[in-house]
């Protein structure tokens, strides 16, 4: 597994704790529809300018913590607070706008987050939410289409735009509101590997500003890049480890026991052969 | 993408498969027009908003004259404005012309026959009559030809705009911002779930290893219908969270800076010349 480490410079930016934590997370349970348990019990804090990666199996609830940290849902067990708000809230409706302001989705799909005619309406949504004068609305959207060096794209239709192209326009429609925090879901997925790597690049560079990112992945190659910490999410939905990149990219059986690598036997010319996969094998 | 999902697995066109398939294509076919939406002809260069507002026009214009040769006149302006708009002619006038005998025809059947008036000829067919009115002659030909003229009007104010600015003029209209709002969502997923809806088809029919029976296959589309309201209904759960993420609080604010140039103006002035010039002089004709 060093070899992942090695493959791309580690990101760039130490942890700092001075503060308090701006999420808070204690026990928290969520289920869907009463019946299946996505988180079981998390217990998080994550510090400002951290850049920090929840690196999990499918279904080990990721997405569902990044919704929460969104405040889109609320615990059904556990505390929970954000940036000094009950994220509960939040998810009501309450605190939500003073909340938004300050916190960034990007959800997986972005075919979810480009719901405008033009990629520009999308990146404008957020900030003319806000109420800005359409000066400050053109400001913001030009800056954030540069960021993502995507102005090019401003008045194309996003069922026209590639994959990689949509991704970028849906961070865009997201940093349009100069969050503090980003969150990001999956960002890296179902991307070529030219594209992948970009994007990696893009949220590198995010990172510089001091910002708090979180990203959901499983794609080892990419945690460090991107990630000061990292956090993984066993398939029981808990906590299973918190370290850094080194930490734990090294732990072999870490990482088997969260389904993020697999052992493979195969044989060449008589010889046996025993190594790990990271995802699915291609012989 | 459509091509393929002509043919259901007994070789026959299956009629749902080829109704989507059109319908996919019809909305493919929108999108492409774009392609001249962004062109660099002269409709392109004018505001969207007066652009709708030229629209708005003409075909009041054209709904209030009761004259073919005035008609005619409108139409051979279009031609000339679709011309200058590099909008390509063939193309133009095959898209309006292929259909409006069909459909607007079938509306006028009636009125050919029963307007009272003289009678061009008088076939008898037994007890019943058949025979064709010239004053109902005369409106089915002024009809066809108003709702071609307007049709022309629409298709050429579509083929010269991009939907989202189409839809942002509403406003110019003081159509409301959710409605404006809607259409464009709706404009937006319809096209996602069209595809999906292909895709669904296409992944049957590579598991298809033998013939179905009639009641199979309506089972499988009800439960093809089943499976896309349930991610539709998803879809709309993660877009309206998606729109919470980015602040929306149930009121619709939109992004509208730009502003009408003196050309836009002039554009929409003489339109409106033209206008009150035909129904002056479909007044001063025969």
């Amino acid at each position: 597994m060093t070899v992942l480490a090695e493959r791309i410079e580690v990101a760039d930016i130490a942890p700092t704790r001075t503060d308090d934590p701006i999420f808070h997370l204690r026990g928290v349970k969520y289920v869907y529809n009463g019946r299946h348990t996505a988180l079981d019990g998390i217990d998080l804090d994550v510090w400002p300018g951290e850049q920090v990666v929840l690196l999990g199996a499918n279904g080990s609830g990721k997405s569902t913590l990044l919704k929460l940290l969104d405040g889109i849902y609320a615990p059904n067990e556990g505390t929970m607070t954000a940036l000094g708000s009950d994220i509960a809230a939040v998810a009501s409706g309450t605190d939500s706008f003073r909340f938004h302001r300050r916190v960034g989705l990007v959800f997986q799909d972005p075919d979810v987050q480009l719901f405008c005619a033009t990629v520009f309406d999308d990146v404008a949504f957020g900030p003319l939410q806000l109420g800005m004068t359409q000066a400050d609305v053109k400001e913001r959207v030009d800056e954030s289409l540069a960021q993502m060096d995507i102005a090019h794209l401003a008045q194309r239709a996003p069922f026209e735009l590639s994959g990689g192209e949509k991704k970028r326009a849906a961070i865009a429609s997201v940093l349009s509101l100069r969050p503090d925090v980003l969150l990001l879901d999956e960002p890296t997925a179902s991307l070529d590997p030219r594209t992948k790597w970009v994007l990696v690049e893009l949220i590198r560079a995010l990172g510089r500003d001091g910002r708090t990112i979180i990203t959901t992945t499983h794609e080892l190659e990419i945690v460090p890049g991107i990630a000061g910490r990292v956090v993984v999410l066993g398939e029981d939905r808990r906590v299973l480890a918190d370290g850094t990149p080194d930490e734990i990219l090294g732990d072999r059986d870490l990482l088997l026991r969260a389904n993020l690598i697999h052992e493979h036997r195969h044989q060449h010319d008589g010889v046996v052969h025993e190594h790990d996969h990271e995802g699915d094998h291609h012989p | 993408m459509t091509a393929d999902v002509r043919r259901s697995d007994e070789g026959r066109i299956g009629w749902l498969e080829s109704s989507l398939g059109g319908i996919s294509e019809s909305i493919e076919r929108a999108v492409f027009t774009e392609e001249h939406a962004r062109g660099d002809g002269w409709l392109q260069g004018v505001d969207p908003r007066a652009k709708l507002m030229m629209f708005l026009v003409t075909v009041l214009a054209v709904g209030f004259t009761n004259s073919v040769v005035v008609l005619i006149a409108v139409y051979a302006i279009l031609l000339a404005t679709a011309r200058a708009s590099r909008v390509p002619g063939d193309f133009f006038i095959r898209r309006v012309w292929l259909g409006i005998p069909f459909f607007a025809g079938i509306v006028v059947i009636p009125a050919l026959f029963l307007v009272p008036g003289p009678r061009l000829f008088d076939i008898p067919i037994g007890s019943v009559h058949l025979a064709l009115s010239a004053p109902g002659v005369a409106g089915a030909i002024l009809f066809v030809a108003r709702v071609g003229v307007s049709v022309s009007v629409a298709v050429l104010l579509v083929m010269t705009t991009p939907w989202a600015d189409v839809l942002k003029s509403l406003r110019a209209i003081h159509v409301p911002q959710i409605f404006v709002l809607i259409l464009s969502m709706t404009y937006r997923y319809i096209f996602l779930f069209l595809h999906a809806t292909n895709g669904l088809f296409l992944a049957r029919k590579s598991r298809m290893v033998a013939r179905t029976s009639g009641g199979e296959q309506r089972r499988w589309i009800a439960a093809s219908m089943g499976n896309l309201t349930g991610r539709a209904f998803k879809m709309s759960n993660d877009v309206y969270a998606a729109m919470m993420a980015r602040g929306f609080s149930g009121q619709i604010r939109t992004y509208n800076a730009d502003h009408m140039q003196a050309s836009d103006w002039i554009s929409l002035g003489g339109t409106l010349a033209v206008a009150v010039s035909a129904l002056i002089a479909q007044r001063m004709l025969p």
